[in-house]
C-alpha cells in the first residue's frame, strides 16, 4: 500500500481544515467552555447518584470516575473526527458531491472519514486525561508496562466500535437520504456509556451488550484500569472491534453499489 | 411535516434518555435516600419524556442555516417577524409528534404495568399550560441566541453550551428534589427547573408549589419577552444583505 501517500494527504487535510476551523476563534472558545461545562455537570450527576450510597452497580465513586474520564477522551474523539465528517456524508449525497469523492484517486472511506477536523474536541480528549491521571492516582494504580499496553489495546478497541458504529449510521444515508435523527438516537444510547453497565437492569445490560455494544465501548477499559478485568473479555473486546471494522467497510462497498448520483 | 414520519420516531427515540436514568435510578435503590417511591419515580420520568418532546426547540440551528443561506433578507420584507414562521414550524412538528410519544408511553406502561394513572382533568390542564409555557421560555431563549447570528454568524456553538445547564439542571436527568442543597438554595432563581421539573412534578403527582412555579414560568416569559424584541431591533439595524 502507498501509506506514504496516504499520509501526505492527510497533511494536507489537516493543513486546510485546521486552517478554515480557525477562522472561527470566538466559536472555539465557545466549545472549550462547553466541553468543561460538560465535564462538570457529568461529575455533578455523578455525585447526586453516590450522595448517600457508597456504591453503584459494584463500583465505588472514585471508580466511576475512570469511566467518566475514558467517556470524555472518547467523545473528544468524536467531536474531533467523527462528528464533523461523518455528518458530511448526508451533504454529499443530499447535494450529489459524492461523485466528486468517488473520482478521486484516492479510498472514498479514507477521504470521507479524515477530511475534516475540529480542534475544539483536542481540550476535551485533554480533560480526559486530566481526569484519568487524577483516578489513578486516587484509586492508588500500579503504572507498569502490561498495564499501559492492554489500556491503550482497549481504548483503540473503543474507538474502532465508535468509529464503525457512526461510520455504519451515516453509510445508511444511501438509501434514507436524511440520517440526521439516527445520529441523534445514536448520541442518546452512547450517553449511557457514562456509567458502568453494571448499574442498569439485566435486560438493558444484554441490550447493551450484544446489538450496540456500549457496554464495551467504556466499561471494559475501565475494569483494565482497576486491574479487574479478566483476559476473555479484553480479547472479547479485540474480536468485536475487529468484526465491526470490516463489517463497516464491506457495508460501505455494498452501499456505493446503490449510489445513483442525483440526477440519474 | 407527515412526509418525514420516519425521521419524527426517529426523533421521538432519541429522548428516551430519562428511562435509562430511571433505569439507573431503580436498579439501585437510589430513590429512598430521596424518599420518593418507585412508582412516583418512574412516573416523574416518563413524564419528564413527555414534556422534553413538546419543549424541544431548534430554533437556532433553522435560522442560523437561513441566515447563512441568505434567505433572511426575503423574509425580513415581510410584515410578519420571520420568528412566527419557525413558530408555527415547532408547533405542527410537535402535533405530529404526538402520537410517536403515545406508542413510547404505551410501550413504557407493558413494562411498568403498575405505574398507570389518570391525573386529574385540572391537573392536566394546568400541566399542559405549564408544558407550554416552558416551550415559549425556551423558545425565547433560543431565538435571543439566534439573533446573535447577525454579529457572528454561527450562534449555534452559544446554544450547545446554554444546552449543557439545560440539561444537567432542568430536572431531565435527576429531578431537582435529590440536588444537593448548596444547588437547590439558588437553582429556583433560575429558569431551569420550571422547563421540565415543574411540568413533570405537576403531571406525575409529585409534590410541587404549583402557584409558584407557574407565576415563576410567566415571570421569566416577561423578563425574556423585551429582551428579544430589544435584540432584534438591533440586530435587524446591524443586518447587512450578502453582497451589499
Amino acid at each position: 500500500m502507498n501509506l506514504r501517500k496516504y499520509l501526505k494527504v492527510y497533511k494536507k487535510f489537516l493543513h486546510t481544515s485546521l486552517a478554515s476551523e480557525f477562522e472561527y476563534k470566538t466559536n472555539i472558545l465557545v466549545d472549550l467552555i462547553t466541553a468543561i461545562l460538560s465535564l462538570i455537570g457529568s461529575i455533578f450527576l455523578l455525585s447526586i447518584f453516590f450522595q448517600n450510597n457508597g456504591y453503584i452497580g459494584g463500583w465505588k465513586f472514585e471508580q466511576a470516575l475512570i469511566i467518566q474520564g475514558i467517556y470524555t477522551i472518547l467523545n473528544g474523539i468524536t467531536n474531533t473526527w467523527f462528528n464533523p465528517n461523518l455528518t458530511e456524508i448526508v451533504k454529499h449525497i443530499r447535494e450529489g458531491t459524492l461523485d466528486f469523492v468517488l473520482l478521486k484517486p484516492i479510498d472514498s472511506q479514507f477521504f470521507i472519514s479524515l477530511k475534516k477536523i475540529n480542534p475544539s474536541g483536542f481540550l476535551e480528549i485533554m480533560l480526559g486525561f486530566f481526569l484519568l491521571l487524577f483516578c489513578i492516582r486516587i484509586n492508588q494504580i500500579n503504572l507498569s508496562l502490561s498495564f499501559l499496553i492492554l489500556s491503550l489495546i482497549t481504548i483503540s478497541c473503543s474507538i474502532c466500535i465508535l468509529y464503525s458504529l457512526w461510520f455504519f449510521i451515516s453509510t445508511t444515508t444511501i438509501w434514507f437520504v436524511k440520517t440526521w435523527n439516527a445520529i441523534e438516537v445514536l448520541r442518546s444510547f452512547l450517553y449511557i456509556g457514562r456509567f458502568p453497565l453494571n448499574s442498569f437492569s439485566f435486560s438493558l445490560r444484554v441490550f447493551f451488550s450484544i446489538f450496540i455494544p456500549i457496554a464495551f465501548i467504556t466499561t471494559i477499559p475501565s475494569e483494565v484500569f482497576l486491574g479487574l478485568s479478566q483476559l476473555w473479555k479484553i480479547l472479547l473486546e479485540v474480536i468485536v472491534a475487529s468484526v465491526f471494522l470490516i463489517t463497516s467497510r464491506k457495508f460501505w462497498l455494498f452501499a456505493l453499489k446503490f449510489y445513483s448520483s442525483a440526477s440519474s | 411535516m407527515l412526509e418525514y414520519r420516519v425521521e419524527i420516531a426517529l426523533w421521538a427515540i432519541s429522548g428516551i434518555i430519562p428511562f435509562f436514568m430511571l433505569n439507573i435510578w431503580t436498579n439501585n435503590n437510589l430513590n429512598e435516600s430521596i424518599n420518593i417511591s418507585d412508582i412516583l419515580l418512574s412516573r416523574y420520568f416518563l413524564c419528564a419524556f413527555f414534556v422534553r418532546q413538546f419543549s424541544v426547540v431548534w430554533v437556532v440551528f433553522s435560522f442560523e442555516e437561513d441566515s447563512l443561506m441568505g434567505k433572511v433578507s426575503p423574509y425580513l420584507i415581510q410584515p410578519l417577524n420571520p420568528f412566527f414562521r419557525y413558530f408555527a414550524q415547532h408547533l405542527a412538528e410537535q402535533i405530529t409528534r404526538f402520537p410517536f410519544a403515545l406508542i413510547i408511553a404505551f410501550f413504557f406502561f407493558i413494562f411498568n404495568p403498575e405505574s398507570i394513572w389518570i391525573p386529574k382533568l385540572g391537573i392536566l390542564i394546568l400541566s399542559i399550560v405549564s408544558t407550554f409555557l416552558s416551550f415559549l421560555i425556551q423558545f425565547l431563549i433560543q431565538s435571543i441566541v439566534a439573533c446573535l447570528c447577525f454579529w457572528t454568524e454561527k450562534a449555534s456553538s452559544i446554544e450547545r453550551l446554554l444546552f449543557i445547564p439545560t440539561l444537567f439542571l432542568s430536572g431531565l436527568l435527576a429531578p431537582v428534589v435529590s440536588f444537593p442543597s448548596y444547588v437547590k438554595s439558588w437553582i429556583y432563581l433560575t429558569p431551569f427547573p420550571y422547563l421540565i421539573d415543574f411540568p413533570a412534578n405537576l403531571l406525575s403527582g409529585n409534590e410541587t408549589n404549583i402557584r409558584g412555579g407557574l407565576s415563576m414560568q410567566i415571570l421569566w416569559i416577561f423578563l425574556l419577552f423585551p429582551l428579544f424584541k430589544k435584540i432584534w431591533s438591533e440586530g435587524t439595524k446591524k443586518y447587512t444583505a450578502m453582497g451589499s
